[in-house]
């Protein structure tokens, strides 16, 4: 993470109630959320966060309900005024900006999906979809053909004059998405987008918002619930608790290394080979054959290890060089752990 | 003892020079003003006597088409139509086409009027709460204070005839519509208007875009009202010399003519019905989308 990052949130606070800078230094000295609703009336909802997303990285944000995720991505387009803190987005303190300049990266720089959706329950689904391009001041012509087409990419083409009342949830998401895709902005901020989808359509979703980050290397932050979509997104993964990052890294480094009891126990359940990959187990020489690549899932190694000579196969780098061997044994313990 | 049995109050000569006091200086004040004031309303009162004229002097055929094409716009049922036809043509056969006329352009007048000052009151009382805290307890005086109070001033100012019949049938009748406006401004939804600000809409954009649209519903329900309150007006304007159904009714009253006070009264209900209906209607179709039917 060496390139300056797209996104940075630098020491932020954000506390709810009546004076929230009364109680700030308190916070800051370390009072924690449940103390600080009884002592004060006041609700923490980020407590010192500071995350750097980098150009094109896709930052997912995770905590159980009440942990201050949708707080927290609301404050990227300054939906939410922190308390404390700093946001920087290209550079540019999004704390600073004038009123026609947060309506330009609103307009222009992001685009969002609400966990509740946020549908204009009067206006039909084609013009949902448009909202963000009218809004931008695209002709009704443009906005509607472009609608058009991530109407259809989402599967919903031939509910364009539906209104949002008569679509499903999982279809109304949907229609969210679409919105937020149509208007083509950098940064995707994606509040529980896929959580009203069933398993089929959430993994094409899942497919072409990878498609979009790779193809036009959009910065996304997700929100999820779900550990394994989680790990099958994030380049790197938020752990919110009580408003706090509990800890932050790679699907790998958190699997591997659960900093405490609550994480532990958040990933317990997780399908541990499709998460782990080789590239993390590497000890000790390599052996001739077979070779496989460091982002092999151990999942899909195991065959290969097993009919291996001494159970042991050579993993190489994205250049093809050779940087150790794994066996049979280690890839076991670690799915088994 | 005394002190406890008579309430304290100001000496009752002091108390006649007080109102004298003031009937006086409003009295100055409507001499030296009331004829500003008169020619500040002139064009509402040629708006006013224009209007009535078209409806009298349009054949009566065409006033029912008139009635049953909007009718018909408003509510989309032809057994609503149908009805009103019938309603207005009775009315005519009982000899009170001229009167329904003149209290149908007086009503439409003052409608009009409480929309064009009402909506923009309601919106300004959506967007600050200090307005809302300024025009609330207004509104609150307009709605409680007995019309006949009302009536002294806007007589004193203007005179006898229209103009002051139809400011007086506006201060009865507008806060509703100011209300609901406010109200249905207020109750939209906080994640669409979220929604809509996220995308970067301008306050501009989110008040056509969103507020007003999802508000239309209860502004309708608020015209509904202003106009059934301006209706229930009429006898109380004509005192002041607006011509219409009202007229007939006070003739009624000091001449106990129970038939003609009937007659006039039930047309008066018959009108508000059919306005009641039909805006109750119009309001409904607008929230088609709300149930899911297909448009
Ligand atoms: N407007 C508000 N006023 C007061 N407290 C709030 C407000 N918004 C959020 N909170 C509090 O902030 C905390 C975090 O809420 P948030 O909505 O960010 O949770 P979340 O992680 O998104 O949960 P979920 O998974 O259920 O959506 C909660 O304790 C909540 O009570
Ligand atoms: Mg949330």
């Amino acid at each position: 993470m060496s390139q300056t990052p797209k996104i940075k949130i630098r020491n932020l606070y954000k506390i709810f109630g009546p004076a929230p800078e009364k109680v700030l230094d308190q916070v800051r000295a370390g009072l924690s959320k449940d103390a600080l609703l009884a002592q004060t009336n006041h609700v923490l909802g980020i407590n010192n966060v500071s995350i750097d997303i980098p150009p094109h990285g896709l930052q997912v944000i995770m905590g159980l309900s009440g942990s201050g995720k949708s707080t927290l991505i609301r404050h990227i387009n300054r939906l939410i005024d922190p308390t404390a803190g700093e946001i920087v987005i290209d550079g540019e303190d999004v704390l600073r900006m004038s009123e026609t300049r947060l309506r330009d990266l609103r307009r222009f720089t992001t685009s969002m999906v609400f966990q509740k959706f946020g549908l204009l329950p009067h206006r039909k689904i084609l013009q949902n979809v448009a909202y963000g391009l009218l809004v931008q001041g695209k002709s009704t012509q443009e906005a509607e053909a472009r609608a058009r087409e991530w109407i259809a990419r989402v599967g919903l083409d031939g509910y364009e004059n539906h209104y949002p009342a008569q679509l499903s949830g999982g279809m109304q998401q949907r229609v969210g998405l679409a919105r937020a895709l149509a208007t083509d902005a950098d940064i995707l901020l994606m509040d529980e987008a896929f959580s009203a989808l069933d398993p089929l359509i959430r993994t094409e979703m899942q497919g072409i918002l990878l498609e979009l980050q790779k193809e036009l290397h959009k910065t996304i932050v997700f929100i999820t619930h779900d550990l394994d979509e989680a790990l099958r997104l994030g380049d790197n993964i938020a752990i919110l608790r009580d408003g706090a990052v509990i800890q932050q890294g790679s699907a790998q480094d958190i699997v591997l290394a659960p900093a405490d009891a609550y994480i532990r126990d958040f990933i317990k359940d997780i399908n541990r080979g499709r998460v782990l990959r080789l590239g993390a187990l590497v000890k000790g020489p390599a052996p001739e054959a077979p070779v496989l690549p460091d982002d092999t899932m151990l999942a899909d190694a195991l065959m290969t290890l097993s009919e291996a000579p001494q159970q042991r196969v050579a993993v190489a780098d994205k250049a093809g060089k050779v940087i150790g061997g794994v066996d049979l044994k280690t890839a076991i313990r670690a799915i088994h752990a | 003892m005394d002190f406890l049995t008579t309430f304290p109050s100001m000496g009752r000569a002091d108390l006649a020079a007080l109102r004298r006091g003031i009937d006086a200086s409003f009295r100055d004040f409507s001499r030296e003003w009331g004829e500003a004031i008169e020619a500040f309303f002139h064009p509402l009162l040629r708006f006013l006597v224009w209007f009535d004229n078209l409806l009298l002097n349009t054949p009566w055929p065409i006033i029912l088409g008139v009635i049953g094409l909007l009718v018909w716009a408003g509510s989309r049922s032809w057994l609503m139509t149908l009805g009103a036809v019938a309603a207005f043509f009775a009315i005519g056969y009982f000899g009170m086409w001229r009167d329904t006329m003149s209290t149908l352009a007086i009503i439409s007048v003052a409608t009009i009027l409480c929309i064009a000052i009402g909506i923009p009151l309601g919106i300004l009382m959506a967007r600050s709460n200090r307005a809302q805290s300024i025009i609330t307890p207004v509104l609150d005086v307009m709605q409680t204070i007995p019309s006949f109070v009302y009536l002294i001033p806007v007589v004193m100012l203007l005179g006898i005839g229209r103009v002051p019949g139809l400011i007086a049938v506006c201060i009865y009748a507008l806060p509703p519509i100011v209300r609901l406006t406010n109200l249905g401004i207020r109750l939209v939804d906080r994640d669409v208007l979220e929604a809509a600000t996220a995308f970067g809409a301008s306050s501009w954009q989110k008040l056509w875009g969103v507020q007003i649209p999802l508000a239309l519903p209860n502004i309708f329900a608020g015209i509904n009202q202003t106009i059934m309150m301006a209706l229930a007006m009429v006898v109380i304007a004509s005192m002041i010399g607006v011509q219409g159904l009202g007229v007939p009714v006070l003739r009624a009253i000091s001449n106990q003519y129970l038939a003609l006070g009937v007659m006039n009264g039930l047309a008066i209900v018959v009108l508000a019905i059919i306005f009641d209906r039909v805006s109750q209607r119009y309001g409904q179709r607008l929230q088609a989308h709300r149930k899911g039917q297909n448009q």
